[in-house]
């Protein structure tokens, strides 16, 4: 506990700007809502005798209120609209509100999926161009449309791969993934029955070749391989793994979450990928609205296509068809209801056409020289984790904290203080305390200069002894440092009627 | 490029101090050959705001939208008025451009409408305890019949033929590559089905919808009780959430997992994404559940927050061994959910279904009028049944030719001879009798 100062206290525990705000059941007033709806006419009722005797047990509150409370909890989040958001690994880029506002469009926020396809041959459109765009800018021949997400697309070209092999009358067994991989990889290939091989990295941060050659055999079904990868590189000897994995009979799965650093200058399909998920809300700056939704297209090699799922869309006498149901019987199944994230793809082709051919180059490019600079720039106060220059994401270990009994933790939530999102920490696994920076390419040179400055201010501070002010951090912000333990010992998931009766007494 | 803010001089400077000669040196370890000389092909360079706005209007501009002609489309997508006041609060920056809530002392307002959202969701379900969001209602279901797998260490599941199509296919296409078996029932179209006879031993669940997919509405109660006596989960599926403002919900009926689509609340019908998944469950499966959970905490000075808990369930610290490999979920979706449930409140819920009943139930009966239209139901809540004189998907062409859009024909999602001629139609709160009189006559004209 700090002491807290009664000089500085409130009566209201607010403290200016920062508001203390209730839960919404909290601020209930039975009756009143901030909905008014037209009367409801004469009618028979026909609901087979199970009309709700129960209260939902929702508050009631005015417009005004309901407007209140959401924007006061807004101010309590970092938001890369407000500065830097280095997250590596997460592609935290400006969204462009052009693609909110193209969204949005009638014509397209408001089509039912399930319309007549003639009806909806402009929504057809959008997919197909983006699917277009999406081919092109890999280099691959096809393109599932509709997972949901990245972990998704990854199950989505897990299962293309599972169907290729069951078609030749073997699902096969083992999948080899890096220990560098993001945690959706291995629990993507457990989840469809494979059984994961982890492959060590080697001193450059790369996948260990000789061991990657050694793993493979008859019953390797595939890899999963990020790449440019998790610690930031790009994976040199990519092109010899992909010809190993297709050499014993495999196929090779790229993990695209790190798109960002190459959009525009390479080409996976030249490197001998056979399937990739793109996260349309990293590379094409779908918004992450604090978790999702997200987007996870697929793009499959010859050898794949005829097994992705439905639905797609083909070009047909009459225009633009969508085949939703499976004639070849070769595609694997369905992933999601529906068609697939159409709001994530509308605003990904407004970013791609914004962009162009020249501003793809030149995201990919200054994604690149940011994470340089940055990296650079605080190589002699941090420690990276790999000599030489990186992609799109600069890697640091936690030697330089070493002997400050500042743990890589409490240098982040000093970060928060200075008014920073905190970067990447503990991840990848495979570098010990790591610190992920991916500063993307809608960074400023003047804002990075002044988070660089930051950050070394805060390595020195650490290097300088000053170990309980790290500890204690963060001080500035609407909470300070939650009980997790607490939290998962004796979960509260939601608030209980019983608590208001109790508050009341 | 307005994107882009780095000018020329800046990248010379940042070069000079990495020491590198030029942005393509920093692309050395890409192998030969496979760095990209050409530019982009096909792709013209980046294009002002107004030219962006002008290509892809030219797209929409293709398509006949709901908000321009009378609209009778369900089938789990139903087209709601969203008070303007959501859409302006889920654009705010810092919810939209915000990332998962890792780091809580900087995310406390995710945290903490995402704790509302659980609790909303639990509220209307019934349930004890509901998880921060899935992508939509079908891979939601999915993920109940694996949880249900997990808990009973069973593995077969068995399917309401009341069920949607779409949700029976993704949790058949699961069964087929994760190794669980499915027993689909036949097509229920007029709701009679006896699923408890489908139970056996070895059975971990049935996955029953309410309404079904056809409107009907169930009482569970009883295969509720078959269901637990023969040692499996009853997992109710709820396609239009708003049917819980009228209808008893699944947890008073036993459920033990309940998944629903949130689209209704909040969100549009956006061609069919991104929607919102729920997922609602009894406490003592906490542990089993996928997805990320908001719990209830104290920070270091003894005030109340929030933060992701029970991660140890998650991939990206369990990996293989995780629950789900799920990460991104539906956080905007969830958020415009929450804020237009908040906005309703108790008395406002109850109106808006209580009005979507009504229109359903006038327009019925006056399509059930028609001559040769028969209204399979007897019961339903925003939808219903009918069975045409001929088949319903060249009918529907040829109401869209009169720029109607008149119901989903269930041919369009299951091919079933005996689905052929039966059409869904639904009302809202936004059918407004202009349109039910534009549907009447439209109908009666094909139909001719």
């Amino acid at each position: 506990m700090t002491t807290p100062n009664p000089l500085t206290n409130t009566i209201s525990g607010n403290r200016g700007l920062q508001i203390e705000e209730p839960l919404i059941f909290e601020m209930d007033a039975p009756g009143r809502s901030g909905v008014d709806l037209p009367a409801v006419p004469q009618h028979k009722e026909r609901l087979g005798g199970l009309k709700r005797k129960s209260e939902v047990g929702l508050p009631g509150l005015g417009e005004s209120q309901v407007v209140r409370h959401y924007t006061k909890l807004s101010q309590k989040n970092y938001a890369i609209d407000m500065s830097v958001y280095p997250l590596g690994s997460c592609t935290m880029k400006h969204n462009p509100r052009l693609n909110e506002k193209i969204a949005r469009l009638n014509g397209i926020a408001d089509l039912h999926p399930m319309q007549p396809v003639s009806t909806v041959q402009g929504a057809l459109e959008v997919i197909d161009t983006l699917a277009h765009w999406l081919k092109t800018l890999t280099g691959m021949p096809a393109v599932a449309m509709s997972p949901a997400a990245g972990a998704h697309g990854e199950l989505c070209g897990m299962l293309t791969i599972r169907a290729a092999h069951l078609a030749k009358g073997n699902a096969r067994k083992r999948i080899l993934v890096p220990e560098s991989a993001h945690g959706t990889n291995p629990a993507t290939a457990a989840s469809i029955g494979y059984e994961v091989d982890p492959v060590p990295a080697d001193d450059r941060g790369r996948v260990d070749l000789a061991a990657f050659k050694a793993k493979l055999g008859p019953d390797v079904a595939g890899t999963m391989i990020t790449n440019p990868n998790t610690c930031g590189l790009f994976e040199n000897d990519i092109i010899d793994i992909a010809d190993a994995v297709h050499g014993a009979g495999g196929y090779f799965y790229c993990d695209g979450a790190n798109f960002n650093a190459i959009v525009g200058r390479v080409r996976p399909g030249d490197l001998g990928v056979d399937a990739m998920h793109i996260n349309l809300h990293k590379t094409f700056s779908t918004p992450h609205g604090g978790g999702g939704p997200g987007a996870g297209p697929v793009v499959l090699s010859e050898a794949l296509a005829p097994y992705a799922p439905l639905p797609y869309v083909t070009h047909g006498k009459n225009g633009f068809d969508l085949v939703e149901q499976d004639d070849s019987g070769k595609a694997f199944g369905r992933l999601k209801g529906f068609h697939g994230q159409m709001g994530m793809f509308t605003r990904a082709l407004s970013y791609i056409l914004s962009h162009g051919a020249d501003g793809l180059r030149q995201v990919s490019g200054d994604a690149v020289l940011n994470a340089n600079y940055l990296q650079a720039s605080l190589r002699g106060d941090l420690s990276a984790a790999f000599p030489g220059t990186c992609m799109h994401e600069a890697l640091f270990n936690d030697d330089f904290l070493e002997g400050t009994n500042v743990t890589t933790l409490d240098f982040a939530k000093a970060m928060i203080d200075e008014g920073y999102h905190p970067m990447t920490m503990y991840f990848p696994l495979v570098v010990h305390g790591a610190l992920l920076m991916e500063p993307t390419e809608t960074e400023s040179k003047t804002d990075l200069d002044r988070y660089i400055e930051v950050v070394q201010g805060l390595a020195r501070r650490a290097k300088g002894g000053d170990a309980t002010y790290f500890q204690g951090a963060p001080y500035h912000t609407p909470r300070r440092r939650l009980d997790e333990t607490l939290a998962a010992r004796q979960p509260i998931l939601r608030w209980k009627p019983e608590q208001a009766k109790k508050a009341a007494e | 490029m307005r994107y882009l803010p780095l000018t020329e001089a800046d990248r010379q400077a940042m070069l000079a101090k990495i020491g590198a000669p030029s942005v393509e040196s920093l692309y050395a370890d890409v192998p030969n050959g496979a760095l990209q000389k050409a530019p982009i092909a096909g792709l013209s360079n980046h294009m002002a705001e107004m030219e962006v706005e002008r290509f892809i209007g030219a797209m929409a501009r293709k398509n006949i939208g709901t908000n321009e002609a009378p609209s009778f489309l369900g089938a789990g997508a139903y087209r709601h008025h969203v008070p303007a006041s959501v859409d302006h609060l889920i654009q705010r920056g810092e919810f939209l451009t915000s990332y998962t809530p890792y780091q809580p002392e900087v995310a406390q307002g995710t945290l903490q409408y995402l704790f509302e959202f659980q609790t909303q969701v639990a509220l209307l379900t019934g349930m004890d305890v509901a998880n921060a969001s899935m992508y939509d209602g079908a891979t939601s279901t999915t993920e109940a019949v694996a949880m249900a797998n997990r808990v009973t260490r069973r593995k077969k599941a068995i399917l309401s033929g009341g069920l949607h199509p779409h949700y029976r296919e993704v949790v058949e296409t699961h069964g087929r590559h994760t190794g669980f078996e499915t027993v689909s029932a036949p097509l229920d179209a007029t709701g009679k089905e006896d699923l408890a006879k489908l139970l056996g031993p070895d059975a971990s669940c049935v996955v029953v919808q309410n309404p079904s997919f056809f409107g009907h509405v169930h009482d569970l109660k009883a295969l509720a009780d078959a269901v637990h006596a023969a040692g499996a989960l009853l997992i109710v599926v709820v396609t239009e959430i708003v049917s819980l403002g009228l209808i008893t919900p699944p947890g008073e009926m036993g459920a033990d997992i309940v998944t629903a689509e949130g689209q209704s609340i909040g969100n549009p019908l956006g061609f069919g994404g991104p929607y919102v998944g729920l997922f609602a469950a009894r406490e003592k499966f906490l542990r089993q559940m996928p997805g990320r959970l908001v719990g209830q905490t104290a920070d270091v000075d003894g005030r109340r927050g929030w933060v992701l808990t029970l991660s140890t369930r998650e991939q990206h610290i369990r990996r293989e061994k995780a629950t789900s490999n799920i990460c991104t979920n539906s956080g905007l979706c969830a958020l415009a959910f929450t804020i237009h449930m908040s906005l309703l409140g108790e008395s406002g819920l109850n109106h808006l279904a209580r009005l979507n009943h009504a229109n359903a139930s006038v327009l019925a009966d006056r399509l059930a009028g028609l001559p040769g239209v028969k209204l399979i139901n007897d019961s339903f809540f925003n939808e219903f049944t009918l069975q045409l004189p001929k088949p319903a998907i060249g009918v529907v062409e040829e109401l869209a030719k009169r720029r109607i859009l008149g119901g989903v024909p269930v041919a369009r999602l299951v091919k079933d001879k005996a689905a052929e001629n039966l059409l869904l139609v639904a009302a809202t709160e936004l059918t407004t009798e202009a349109e039910m009189d534009a549907l009447e006559s439209g109908l009666k004209e094909v139909l001719k």
